[in-house]
């Protein structure tokens, strides 16, 4: 996974509620079998017209929007289906950090896992944000995660939380299962242990 | 005694391998279930890193979400692929499956309960967001992502951080005509989208200990739909019927101990919760959506809402755009929109139960000539035994197609789908834009409400068609 420490770049606004994980890639887009090529398919039925053009109104079709690295978004985002594909294609088009007041518990997760960075913030710091973004000629924002802020084009800064677990992997780009796998012998304790205590979990499976 | 617990705290609790600095905690996971779709890139994580399956046996495959469901049906070439991917991927790793064929196989959240894979007290995940459905036999269950899916495979645990605890009370005796999935459109109407997120809900009341456990797999289903990570109800004689005799579920003696310990699970009384709603369901009318998330509700007696009344000017907006899409225009009565599709299936209503109350509303009718209806049996079993009763006969002579088991139209991920401007009454979960086919326009209802718009070619009060 790539490190996460300092992001500078074009901050889309999409000022919609509740954007949800099939409107962000469709379901026919699920039948990859593959992490990567979905940028172009991105918000595909907002983005396109059924013959394929573009539709010219849609955020990520203008300029400088086009090169987005970071979404700002409206409340619960990326509710829905649990898929995984959402991040993927938001990663393959180049967003490594989306903005709201809320965010779906699967949509959150999954995006720590590919080096993306969620980031929830107040109602009025939202609604500031969304404001910068909406100015075309200068919509770039920083992302500092070591310092933990949101830098503004008017120079003012946004500070935010993130447990430290999440916010060390996303800094030193780092595998979760490769640091789970060390503790191993915690996870074998534990079978012993579940082992004893609900014995049926370990046979009715297998019959 | 200890601090009075909630079913969640205890098998949260239980489940915890080690907690880190963060709160965060690295839980055990007992079960798995996996599908076709969500999990390639996760074999091919952990073939890339050179690791195994660490429990091969906790975990189940089925093939659902985009195969046929039309005998010898298209599977277009992608699917097949997908498909034809997960059969290497359990052979490789020795995980078992459900092969299309094979009667045990169907959606992944019917199978689940109906195999006795899953059980009370047990964690279990599934790289779908419907997996919520397990937690009405008192599972701690739960939708996670493909990296998710990798980290169970190789570790059998996940690292979560700690949920709040949510009750939602459901009093009331059900009214004629209604079923579960009214009243968890009616929870759904009341909590919004967002209103369970960060929150494990569990659906208590004498209204949800008086549903089958098919109703209550429809309620916890759609907990997803509220925001919340997973839905629970309390195991009670009910769960612990259903799941005695079932092909996975423990016997002999197995079954006594683990029923003794699964009686331990319900909810202390005085537990604490860190959100409770009420809701009495006296007097509900059945339910239908008008927009594109779940919470548009309104009774089939209403109307189109207007987005005038709507309190901020987000809800605004979000009223209007759906409007839009919808194609509807405010102070519509409900039953004066008429539908080009019904379709009936799905994890949250494609269980027997379900295909019963269809039946009892199509009875001696017929499909009006404007509408395409299908019923889609959750799995191979429920087909089985809906045929044994002779169901299958009184929906085709209705004029419905009777189909294969999978998730079909309800996502639309194989040739099953709405063309664009259709209109379908759908017993499915999610109204989303583009959710049953691109611009086509989903109405969420009940098993009977399904029936009754099937019949009458638009959206219908089916307590019409139940009276006599």
């Amino acid at each position: 996974m790539e490190q996460f420490r300092k992001l500078t770049g074009v901050a889309a606004p999409m000022d919609m509620i509740n954007i949800d994980t099939d409107k962000i890639i469709p379901k026919l887009h699920l039948r990859t079998i593959k992490r990567t090529g979905l940028g172009k398919f991105l918000f595909e039925e907002m983005r396109y017209e059924t013959d394929g053009s573009e539709k010219p109104d849609f955020i990520l079709n203008k300029e400088p929007y086009r090169n987005a690295k970071i979404i700002i978004g409206g409340d619960n985002f990326g509710c829905g289906s649990s898929r995984e594909h959402a991040p993927w294609a938001l990663l393959d088009f180049g967003v490594r950090c989306v903005i709201s007041t809320s965010f779906a518990d699967i949509f959150y997760n999954n995006c720590f896992k590919n080096g993306i960075l969620p980031i929830r913030v107040s109602k009025d710091e939202l609604d500031a944000l969304m404001a910068d973004a909406s100015d075309s000629e200068n919509p770039e924002l920083t992302i500092d995660l070591e310092e933990m802020l949101i830098r503004r084009p008017n120079g003012a800064a946004i500070s935010f939380d993130l447990e430290e677990f999440r916010r060390a992997c996303l800094l030193d780009g780092l595998d979760d299962i490769g640091i789970t796998m060390t503790k191993n012998a915690s996870i074998d304790t534990f079978e012993e242990k579940q082992k004893r205590d609900q014995p049926w979990l370990y046979t009715a499976a297998a019959e | 005694m200890a601090n009075p617990r909630t079913l969640f705290d205890k098998i949260w609790e239980s489940h915890v391998v080690s907690v880190q600095d963060d709160g965060s905690s690295l839980l055990y996971i007992d079960k798995h279930i996996i599908h076709e779709v969500t999990t390639p890139q996760a074999f091919e994580g952990l073939r890339n890193a050179g690791r195994k399956v660490r429990q091969p046996e906790k975990t189940l495959a089925v093939i659902d979400h985009n195969i046929a469901t039309t005998r010898g049906g298209v599977v277009e070439e992608d699917s097949r692929l997908q498909i034809e991917t997960l059969r290497e991927n359990v052979a490789a790793f020795g995980v078992q499956l459900f092969e299309v064929d094979d009667p045990r196989n169907g959606i992944v959240h019917v199978i689940g309960p109906e195999q006795g894979f899953t059980n009370p007290g047990n964690t279990l995940v599934c790289g779908d967001s419907h997996t919520a459905t397990h937690g009405a036999l008192g599972a701690l269950a739960f939708g996670i992502g493909t990296s998710e899916v990798e980290h169970v495979l190789a570790t059998q645990t996940l690292i979560q951080a700690p949920a709040q605890n949510m009750r939602v009370t459901v009093t009331g005796e059900l009214p004629f005509g209604c079923s579960a999935k009214d009243i968890v459109l009616t929870i759904i109407g009341t909590t919004g989208i967002g209103g369970g997120t960060g929150h494990v809900i569990e659906f208590a009341g004498p209204a949800i200990r008086a549903l089958s456990m098919e109703g209550r797999m429809t309620i916890s289903n759609m907990a997803i739909e509220a925001g919340a990570r997973a839905g629970l109800i309390a195991p009670d004689e009910k769960t612990f019927e259903y799941l005695k005799g079932r092909p996975m579920a423990p016997k002999g003696e197995a079954w006594d101990t683990a029923l003794a310990y699964w009686k331990t699970l319900p909810s202390d009384e005085g537990a604490k919760y860190n959100k409770e709603v009420t809701i009495d369901i006296s007097g509900m009318d059945p339910k239908v959506t008008w927009g594109t998330t779940p919470q548009d509700v309104v009774p089939i007696t209403g109307i189109v809402p207007d987005p005038k009344d709507a309190e901020t000017q987000g809800e605004r907006e979000s009223m209007e755009r759906a409007l839009k899409y919808m194609g509807l225009v405010p102070g519509t009565k409900m039953e004066d929109i008429e539908v080009d599709v019904v379709f009936i299936g799905s994890c949250t209503n494609g269980r027997i139960e379900d295909i019963r109350q269809v039946a009892k509303v199509v009875q001696g009718r017929k499909v009006a000539d404007s509408v395409q209806a299908m019923v889609v049996p959750g799995s191979g079993l429920v087909k089985q035994q809906a045929e044994s009763e002779g169901l299958d006969k009184v929906l085709l002579e209705a004029g419905f197609e009777w189909r294969e088991p999978g998730c079909s139209m309800c996502l639309a991920m194989n040739v099953d789908k709405m063309e664009p401007g259709q209109r379908s009454a759908s017993t499915s979960n999610r109204n989303f834009e583009g959710r049953q086919g691109r611009d086509s326009r989903t109405h969420l209802v009940s098993p009977a409400m399904a029936a009754a718009a099937a019949v009458a070619g638009h959206l219908k009060d089916a307590r019409e068609f139940l009276q006599d």
